[in-house]
């Protein structure tokens, strides 16, 4: 049996280079077929009609004028009378129609009475009807930790609910082969495990579910589910015997499709005048909908010895939340983060010194957050820049540093490789697998190409399709390491099946043969060798077929990675414009199989973090309960002149390498809210308490002299 | 063809389509869409169009194409469901975003908020009109090299518009290619990548990794 390990850096062949993405040219050029691309034939286009308010029950329907119209071929109740609906926009009925346009006609002809019921939507109201407060979880003795403090710093901090607000909606093109088989079209993060949501709400059998996802325009944890509106899809689908695509609205999409629960906390922190935390306390509330919300893992990172954590979970009717990239951890962030900035603000001293003061308290991975807060203090030059929070400018614009911490876990899902060598030298691997834009295929091809000593565009890498070998959903930073080890597996398992044929033709052992430059040569005499098409030739008639898997035998992945941000910020004091000069990242995920995509995936999150830091933010219509910015005009996301400049360092190397492959979509993305705001708390001398900084929240603190 | 008859109102207050036919919209073919506003008021030998299909010619990528649509349809609806051409992406659909930016007589435009009857006589060029995959136009080309595209959906409007872009300013700096791209929006975060991929097309070199 092969031994199942990473090449050490001296024999990597392809991993750890910049390869660029294998599917970066069809998307480039517009060819890449998404979901909402696919136009089948006799395709019948479907809508949904969604409730207007927040909290009512269906008192009647009539579809009787809809299902008169031209072009309509099929109306379908969703929700009938009597359902109680809990949020705005949630599905009533649907149509599938021979154009859009004729849907939508026939959606307004659907005559629906309400009984319209009182509503809830504050989110930050803890002491609200409804409210869940947990039992307390106490850690040593916090208040005595409290009254041993030279300061004991207090602050309320929070951030709310946004949306996810994929570039491609939510949908699902559906189209039964007969009767008992169903094909589905999914913008999805879970090729392998949708079809069993499919088979089990159509009755079939989930063998007769095929799924397929080549390209999907974006996820960030909201597209695990066939929905129901992709059920709907496939029962439309059924009843006209039509294909039918349904793709949400951009309306629909930002209000049910996905929202990342809102947190708020009452904090406070003890610390002695040499720096020293002596003890945490928080209560945090939150909402994520009609469920509310789960609790941050409060304090973050720096596990405090002397503390207190009760969270309250607030259900709202709002649509409900999904998993959004790190769930709870960039809300514990920012409030720990920020609760800590002030504490050392308290006792005047340096936000950096206060941290790397107590980095042992982040426990295992304390040495790596040292050596990244070094690495970071230099790149952005804190030592000679950072100033006590009064002393950034006499202008009006003023200037400032701020930095956080973060972590995750990231060990790679189980998943299944199928590889095939063929004797034509071409090699194809298959995975029930997804690539959300995060370079799966790339990362897969590159594990293959480096075990064969082929380059990544020399293998075929299929994924997308559910009839693949079962792979994981891609969520919780778990594909790379999933897919990068099955994939890793099955290319030893094939080698080991290929050797002995290669070595009877060199005349050499099984393993003294090595894989490179698109040769197999005696390790100890290069000048024997085959190419690798003429090696292939070897096989015959009969391919080599094997099964990678993951979990496996032998070391691949590991768990676990710490990672540091920090901001330099401008604010305009007279209009409250927050404007990011630099952020600086540094990151440690282990193994990197691909260096340019990975360096792409921090970029990202980074951006998306000042997004969330500067600008998203739903706005609820306390009338109605409507969300008011359902659009892309109103509902904000950072554009390219938004972001400034940004650097990316990767934590690479003796130390790092040896763990394994870790993943890496979520952790980059926790800290960019926290840094940000606690560079505008040093930047203004004042405490925004609430993400987004808009220029009207930092106006108003600045008015107020910083109190919460 | 249905003349004279007044396309019929669905009755939920005024929709987009609504919007563009009064006619305030400063660059709208006059010829089609003034008929369309002056409805109420219509004199007589005035052509009324719709709200039927009607036979439209458009010319997309250099090749004249014949298309029945009712006058409601965008030219993105139009590309997209009635030619196959999917490559221009529908993200907004309210003229915000930029993911489905196409080119009309060279000048970049949210085809979203474009009718594919103001379109007719025009010369539109699509993402599929730049390059193909095997000959991918130097724009493209720049993405690729700049990993500048993650999910992809938004690319092809990026790639258009930087086109756009650079054909009007060959010679960006690094804050005007913020200005001239802030059109187009991405929630997977390649503005770094576009920033270098605009840079590189330009002839500056740019890779960021």
């Amino acid at each position: 049996m092969p031994e199942y390990s990473w090449p050490p850096a001296d024999e990597r062949w392809r991993i750890g280079r910049s390869t660029r993405r294998v599917d970066g040219p069809v998307k480039s050029a517009g060819a890449a077929e998404y979901t909402y691309d696919v136009n089948l034939y006799g395709l019948l286009h479907a809508k949904m009609l969604t409730c207007p308010h927040a909290h009512a029950r269906i008192v009647s329907i009539d579809t009787s004028a809809a299902e008169q119209m031209d072009g309509v071929r099929v109306v379908h109740v969703i929700q009938g009378a009597g359902t109680e609906i809990q949020w705005a926009s949630d599905e009533i009925a649907s149509v599938a129609a021979e154009t859009e346009e004729i849907a939508r006609e026939a959606l307004a002809a659907i005559k629906v009475q309400y009984e319209v019921l009182s509503h809830f939507l504050d989110g930050d109201d803890r002491n609200a009807p409804g409210a869940q407060p947990a039992q307390a979880e106490t850690v040593g003795d916090p208040d005595a930790g409290l009254s041993s403090a030279d300061k004991v710093s207090q602050g309320h901090y929070g951030l709310p609910l946004i949306s996810h607000c994929c570039m491609e909606a939510h949908g699902t093109v559906a189209y039964w082969e007969d009767d008992q088989h169903l094909v589905v079209y999914e913008s999805t993060q879970g090729v392998s495990v949708i079809p069993g949501q499919f088979a089990e709400a159509l009755e079939i059998p989930a063998a007769n579910v095929r799924v397929l996802c080549q390209h999907m325009g974006g996820g960030f944890g909201s597209k695990f589910s066939a929905d129901r509106w992709g059920i709907e899809c496939a029962r439309l689908a059924k009843m006209a015997k039509r294909p039918v695509k349904l793709m949400l609205d951009r309306n629909a999409e930002m209000q049910v499709a996905g929202g990342r629960p809102s947190a708020y906390a009452d904090v406070k922190v003890g610390a002695k005048s040499s720096g020293e935390i002596t003890a945490w306390t928080s209560e945090s509330w939150g909402t994520g909908g009609p469920s509310g919300a789960g609790s941050p893992p409060l304090p973050y990172v720096f596990e405090i010895p002397d503390r207190r954590h009760q969270h309250t979970s607030v259900p709202t009717n709002t649509g409900p939340s999904r998993a959004w990239r790190a769930p709870n951890h960039p809300q514990a962030c920012l409030i720990t983060m920020a609760a800590l900035e002030d504490a050392a603000a308290a006792i005047s001293m340096d936000p950096l010194d206060f941290f790397l003061k107590n980095i042992k308290m982040t426990g295992k991975l304390s040495d790596t957050y040292a050596e990244e807060l070094k690495l970071g203090a230099d790149l952005i030059g804190w030592k000679q820049r950072w100033k006590p929070r009064g002393q950034n400018g006499d202008g009006t614009i003023k200037r400032g540093l701020g930095l956080s911490l973060h972590t995750w876990g990231g060990r790679g899902h189980a998943s299944n490789c199928e590889l095939v060598i063929n004797p034509d030298s071409s090699v194809e691997v298959r995975l029930g697998s997804q690539d959300l834009g995060t370079g799966t295929r790339t990362v897969i091809a590159t594990v293959v190409a480096d075990a064969f000593g082929l380059d990544v565009k020399d293998i075929t890498v299929r994924i997308g399709d559910s009839r693949f070998p079962q792979s994981g959903a891609s969520g919780g930073s778990t594909t790379v390491g999933g897919v990068g080890s099955s994939s890793r597996r099955a290319s030893e398992l094939a080698l080991e099946a290929f050797r002995p044929k290669i070595a009877e033709e060199l005349q050499a052992k099984p393993e003294d043969l090595e894989f490179i430059n698109h040769r197999v040569q005696v390790q100890t005499d290069p000048s024997r060798y085959l190419s690798w098409k003429e090696a292939t030739g070897l096989l015959g008639a009969t391919p080599i077929s094997v099964l990678g898997r993951n979990p496996g035998p032998g070391h691949l992945i590991d768990s676990g990675v710490g990672g540091i941000q920090m901001a330099d910020v401008s604010v305009d004091t007279e209009t409250g414009r927050v404007r990011i000069n630099k952020i600086v990242a540094v990151q440690d995920c282990g193994l990197i199989i691909d260096m340019l995509t990975a360096r792409s995936q921090v970029f990202g999150a980074m951006i998306m973090g000042v997004t969330y830091a500067l600008m998203e933010e739903r706005y609820m219509d306390p009338i109605t309960g409507r969300l008011l910015n359902d659009d892309m005009e109103f509902y904000k996301l950072a554009g390219i002149g938004d972001i400034g400049d940004l650097v990316v360092h990767m934590m690479t190397g003796p130390g790092y390498d040896e763990r394994g492959v870790i993943g890496l979509g979520e952790p980059p993305v926790i800290s960019p809210g926290a840094a940000i705001s606690n560079a505008v708390a040093n930047a203004t001398g004042v405490r925004v308490p609430y993400l987004p900084l808009t220029p009207a929240r930092v106006l108003e603190t600045l008015e107020k002299g910083g109190a919460a | 063809m249905p003349k004279d008859k007044k396309p019929e109102q669905n009755g939920s207050g005024l929709s987009r389509r609504d919007f563009f036919r009064s006619g305030t919209a400063g660059a709208v073919s006059a010829a089609l869409i003034s008929q369309q506003d002056g409805l109420a008021r219509s004199e007589a030998g005035t052509q009324i169009l719709g709200p039927g299909k009607i036979p439209i010619e458009l010319s997309i990528n250099g090749k004249i194409r014949r298309l029945e649509v009712e006058p409601r349809v965008t030219l993105l609806d139009a590309l997209r469901d009635v030619l196959d051409l999917t490559g221009t992406k529908k993200v907004c659909d309210r003229g915000t975003c930029g993911a489905c930016t196409v080119l009309m007589d060279e000048k970049p435009v949210y085809s979203c908020s474009v009718l594919a009857i103001e379109a007719s006589g025009r010369q539109i060029v699509t993402i599929e009109g730049l390059g193909t995959p095997e000959k991918m136009h130097p724009i493209q080309q720049a993405f690729v090299d700049n990993d500048a595209q993650q999910c992809g959906f938004c690319t092809p409007g990026f790639v258009v518009a930087s086109k756009a872009f650079l054909d009007r300013n060959p010679n960006p700096t690094v804050e005007e290619i913020e200005r001239g791209l802030g059109g187009n929006f991405c929630r997977c975060g390649t503005y770094i990548g576009i920033r270098a991929a605009i840079l590189e097309a330009a002839g500056k070199g740019g890779h960021h990794a």
